[in-house]
């Protein structure tokens, strides 16, 4: 699909498929998507690439969230027809490997999850807050919006509120990100 | 969802004609609020005009001092921007206190100003719902508004306006760049926005098929010393029970001029016109502070449930302003 892609059929009452490819954990996938298909069920779906999690498919509780050209997004909120010329970045291209990333180590270390429905989002998610802090990003809690973040705990409880966690295990999510933040 | 044809826009005048082709089709930008109404069925566009590759997520100085901000710029892009943080330092504060990280990086400028309603009202399809269908009955004025208007509401709605960035962009008097079928415009916030009235279907003045392009920052060197404050029912991602953008030009104690605008109170970013006319010329002073809250509030209509608001904007608002008073 080129810059103007264009699926002709206006005023669809029947679905509309447009033919694609997919770039994900570096890996390329030809695929023929449903226009109303979200990178969620993409990934889960046609691709067999279930770390993201389905949780509220509203936006409001980041299982879903991967990282989309090392953006992290919610991919419950993402029409995968609008990627084709992105890279994807999923919880399970995350280990260089057999080698886990530093932040799956870290999460194991300190034991930052009870059920681990929403660990594949909190993981992307950190990798994600951790590249945005580097760029020197501020956060609403930065104490000066003009100079360099330092992730204190509160700034990574504010930079990573787009990812809710029922088992309630926030002070080790809070603990391993800044062990790798630090 | 209903099934819709997909098609992608380079430039601003390919994506106006493509949606002037189909009356039923909408604009797309980074998706977080249409694609979810899609989902609940609150809207069911036949296409989507994908506008996120249209040449505008650049932020570019103007002649006059100003920044032009392409509609296209992620939420993320405009909070991180080093002139928006030091020239206007409570549009990056609103951004930030928006949404969560993942929601901003997907967020476009354009996108945040249209995005419509959370009254749950206006979500559920199986309730009526005067702004999602004209006619059918405000469920909430009788129902859930603890946390909808106080102020500039009408009998058939009374929701407001989401946004935290619109609110900064209001209290700025940010112009709004449109293409549309009539040619371009500009449009100046707050007018962007309109009150319920009885058609409170239509959320903006823009007419159908209107693009947003960009918006224009007006040279406002006093907003380096400004600050946008937000209360709401938790300590992050939630939207607005209330806020206050505000910028302060103090002089020997005597407030010089001001920029004041709420969110949280209405179906538009309110800017506080009457409370800026009260403070301009006045002691910088809690008191005085106080006073212009009054003079504005002096107008709120709450409803039986969310009469809180009214206290509860005043002491925001002075608390803003004597923050910002007492910044070096």
């Amino acid at each position: 699909m080129n810059g103007e892609a264009d699926t002709t059929r206006w005023g669809a009452s029947t679905p509309v498929t447009v033919d694609l490819r997919l770039s994900v954990n570096r890996d390329e996938y030809p695929i023929t998507v449903d226009t109303r298909e979200t990178l969620l069920d993409t990934l889960r779906e046609r691709l067999d690439l279930t770390g993201a999690k389905k949780g509220c498919d509203h936006g409001q509780c980041g299982a879903c969230t991967v990282l989309v050209d090392g953006r992290r997004v919610k991919s419950c909120l993402t029409l995968t027809v609008t990627l084709d010329d992105r890279e994807i970045t999923t919880v399970e291209g995350l280990a260089d490997g057999d080698t886990p990333h530093p932040l799956q180590t870290a999460f194991v270390d300190h034991d930052a999850f009870q059920c681990g429905y929403c660990t594949p989002g909190q993981l992307c998610s950190a990798v994600g807050m951790l590249a945005e802090a580097a760029a020197g990003w501020p956060s609403v809690v930065t104490p000066d919006m003009n100079g360099a973040p330092r992730l204190d705990d509160d700034e990574i409880r504010e930079r990573m509120s787009g990812n809710l966690c029922r088992c309630g295990a926030y002070v080790n999510i809070v603990a391993a990100i800044g062990e790798v933040a630090r | 969802m209903r099934p819709f044809a997909y098609r992608r826009a380079t430039d601003a005048r390919a994506a106006v004609a493509a949606l002037s082709e189909q009356p039923n089709a909408m604009y797309l930008g980074g998706g977080t609020n249409l694609v979810d109404l899609m989902r609940l069925g609150v809207v069911a566009p036949e296409a989507l005009v994908d506008v996120t590759r249209v040449a505008s997520d650049t932020v570019e100085e103007t002649a006059g001092g100003g920044l032009l901000i392409g509609a296209g710029v992620r939420n993320s892009d405009l909070a991180a921007h080093p002139a928006v943080r030091r020239r206007y330092p409570m549009l990056a504060q609103a951004v930030l206190s928006g949404a969560s990280g993942q929601i901003r990086n997907m967020a476009t400028v354009g996108g945040n100003l249209l995005q419509r309603t959370r009254c749950s009202y206006f979500q559920d399809v199986s309730k009526p719902c005067n702004k999602r269908q004209p006619g059918s009955g405000c469920p909430a004025v009788e129902g859930d508004h603890r946390n909808l208007a106080i102020i500039g509401h009408s009998a058939a709605c009374v929701a407001t306006h989401p946004s935290d960035m619109a609110v900064a962009l209001a209290a700025l008097g940010t112009s709004v760049h449109v293409d549309g079928r009539r040619g371009v415009r500009q449009v100046t916030m707050p007018g962007l926005h309109r009150l319920p009235g009885d058609e409170p279907d239509r959320d903006t003045v823009l007419d159908p098929g209107d693009l947003i392009t960009a918006v224009e920052l007006p040279a406002l060197p006093f907003a380096a010393r400004s600050r946008y404050r937000k209360v709401r029912d938790r300590a992050s991602f939630a939207f607005a029970v209330v806020s206050v953008a505000a910028a302060l030009d103090v002089a020997g104690g005597v407030v010089r001029d001001c920029r004041i605008a709420f969110g949280g109170l209405a179906h538009v970013p309110w800017r506080a016109r009457l409370a800026e006319e009260a403070l301009r010329g006045s002691p910088a002073t809690a008191a005085e502070f106080a006073r212009a809250a009054d003079a504005e509030l002096a107008r709120a209509r709450p409803l039986p449930g969310n009469g809180f608001k009214v206290p509860l904007t005043r002491n925001v608002l002075v608390r803003t302003l004597t923050e910002l008073a007492e910044t070096p």
